[in-house]
């Protein structure tokens, strides 16, 4: 009983003490040594961050626009392969999921650098379709890898019946096919959105610091030491993780 | 096959082509250093390189305390709250939160936290245990990489929670009643059952945690010291330096990280396909 209180004690305080600590802090100011609370409550780091006058609207823009075509571009590109994956047997597939594991297990660093020569020549270091073809490195392979699950409890035979009884290939698609994998494709876009949105490395290193998304800014500003706008700049950048599992927590408990 | 085309070239062309032409310009093949011949000498160098050296068992070190703290805590996480997420599917989603969570986040809020004059202190302080900022414990940018372990188990441990969760679910508690019916103790139950049903999933859950802790940047560039760093942000710094002479050194360092990913990657495979024999089940 109280093994069980405290599990619910420390898995409550790790979903949400980092939210509520983040909040006091955006809101926190002359908060000195070694007051417990801030010394006066603000609204200044909110207020910064959403003047014309800062580089943050245009770098948050610049991160969602990134995400967002790394998400769709992933999922063209994950779909087809894992249907294969999923329900055929060829030569080499055991070398493939070895190839698909890789950039999954561990943050992609040799490609990234690798391939930095090569953007260079071809102009595509410090530009944001550079940037966005190097998170692609990570969040392809992790999406072939979730619709391949998807696909793996979907049996071909229910695409096959649906044809039997005259379904074209689109209606096939849009009324079989898509409702089966639904949810394993919102993970999968929710995933593959999360991965490019959170990339800070592999932004800097192909964007050269020209490219400005969202944890650039957060990183200076937490060098720079000013805690209240890094706090909010954390939750800005924390909103569509919260946001994505209010989706799946409502989704659960309507399936449930 | 076709439809394999579009995923194999970002897979060949992007990734395994990224890392060919890393190993190029990390083995004499770098224009932009006038190098234009077959060396091995950036990996011999950085071999013999006292910071290199450091770096390697303080990543390893890193990496291997974090895993373990994080198995441990998971799993003891998972066991208390195992009743009640079977009963309550909310508790899963719960304990996932802080896995996604991002690393850049985490590190921002442990520096708020666990610095000198973070909240910890000031509790500290509170309780009348320290009067000044320096009384209290170095724990951020701190010579045993206290804060970056931190952080990943405060990030792992959920993840290997989930992972043993979701086993506990799927083999459901039979196992355990026959024992108690047989007489077991609860700690017989839970030393000769439970553990060896969970032994698999969490095995090798926590390959995956130290594969990616070993190969991760944003948490040791933000709560590790500079020197000795952890081993990417040793390849970043030399990746971004001034001198392009350093460049392949940074690419050697990345190649050699990959190689042991790509070990890890292999056992784990073959861990799986032994244990479970399929598919790894893990996405």
């Amino acid at each position: 009983m109280t093994a069980r209180r405290i599990g619910v004690a420390a898995a409550a305080a790790g979903a949400l003490l980092p939210l509520v600590l983040l909040a006091v802090f955006s809101f926190s100011r002359n908060w000195y040594w070694p007051h417990l609370l801030p010394g006066e409550w603000s609204s200044r780091a909110w207020q910064y961050l959403t003047s014309p006058a800062s580089d943050i609207a245009p770098a948050i823009v610049t991160s969602l626009w990134i995400a967002l075509v790394v998400t769709v571009v992933s999922l063209a590109v994950a779909l087809p392969a894992a249907r294969v994956l999923a329900w055929h047997q060829f030569p080499g597939k055991r070398a493939f999921f070895f190839l698909l594991m890789l950039p999954v297990l561990a943050p992609p660093l040799a490609s990234t650098m690798g391939v930095h020569g090569l953007f260079l020549r071809f102009g595509l270091t410090e530009t944001v379709p550079g940037v966005m073809l190097v998170h692609l490195i990570p969040a392809v392979p992790y999406t072939i890898l979730m619709l391949t699950g998807s696909f793996t409890r979907f049996d071909p035979d229910w695409e096959a019946q649906a044809r039997t009884l005259g379904a074209g290939t689109l209606a096939v698609w849009r009324y079989v096919t898509l409702p089966a994998i639904a949810p394993g494709l919102a993970l999968a876009a929710v995933f593959a959105f999360l991965i490019s949105w959170s990339q800070y490395l592999f932004t800097v290193l192909i964007g050269g610091g020209q490219v400005i998304t969202l944890p650039l800014i957060l990183v200076s500003f937490q060098r720079g030491s000013d805690e209240a706008i890094t706090a909010a700049l954390a939750l800005v950048f924390l909103a569509p993780t919260v946001l994505a599992f209010a989706l799946t927590a409502k989704y659960m408990r309507r399936h449930a | 096959m076709l439809m394999l085309a579009p995923a194999s070239l970002v897979l060949m062309g992007l990734f395994a082509g990224g890392v060919a032409l890393a190993v190029l310009q990390s083995t004499g093949f770098f224009a932009p250093a006038s190098e234009h011949s077959f060396t091995l000498r950036h990996y011999t160098a950085m071999l013999m390189n006292r910071e290199f050296q450091l770096s390697l068992i303080l990543t390893i070190a890193v990496a291997a305390v974090s895993t373990i703290l994080s198995a441990v805590a998971g799993v003891a996480l998972a066991l208390s709250l195992r009743s009640l997420a079977g009963r309550w599917p909310l508790v899963n989603a719960l304990v996932q939160v802080p896995i996604a969570i991002p690393h850049l986040v985490m590190a921002v809020l442990l520096i708020n936290v666990l610095s000198q004059s973070g909240l910890v202190a000031r509790l500290g302080y509170a309780a009348g245990v320290v009067a000044l900022p320096n009384e209290f414990p170095v724990l951020v940018n701190d010579p045993y990489a206290i804060g970056v372990i931190t952080a990943y188990v405060l990030k792992e441990t959920p993840f290997i929670a989930a992972v043993a969760l979701a086993m506990l679910a799927r083999t459901g508690d039979e196992y355990e009643s026959l024992a108690a019916t047989l007489g077991a103790s609860p700690w017989q139950r839970l030393r000769h059952v439970t553990f060896p049903l969970l032994a698999p999933a969490v095995v090798s859950s926590s390959m995956i945690v130290f594969a990616f802790i070993f190969g991760a940047f944003e948490v040791p560039f933000l709560l590790g010291r500079p020197y000795p760093s952890m081993l990417g942000v040793v390849a970043q710094r030399r990746f971004t330096s001034i001198d392009l002479a350093e460049r392949p050194d940074a690419i050697a360092v990345s190649v050699l990280m990959s190689l042991i990913t790509a070990v890890l990657a292999w056992a784990y495979l073959k861990l799986m396909r032994n244990q479970i024999g399929e598919r790894p089940t893990l996405f």
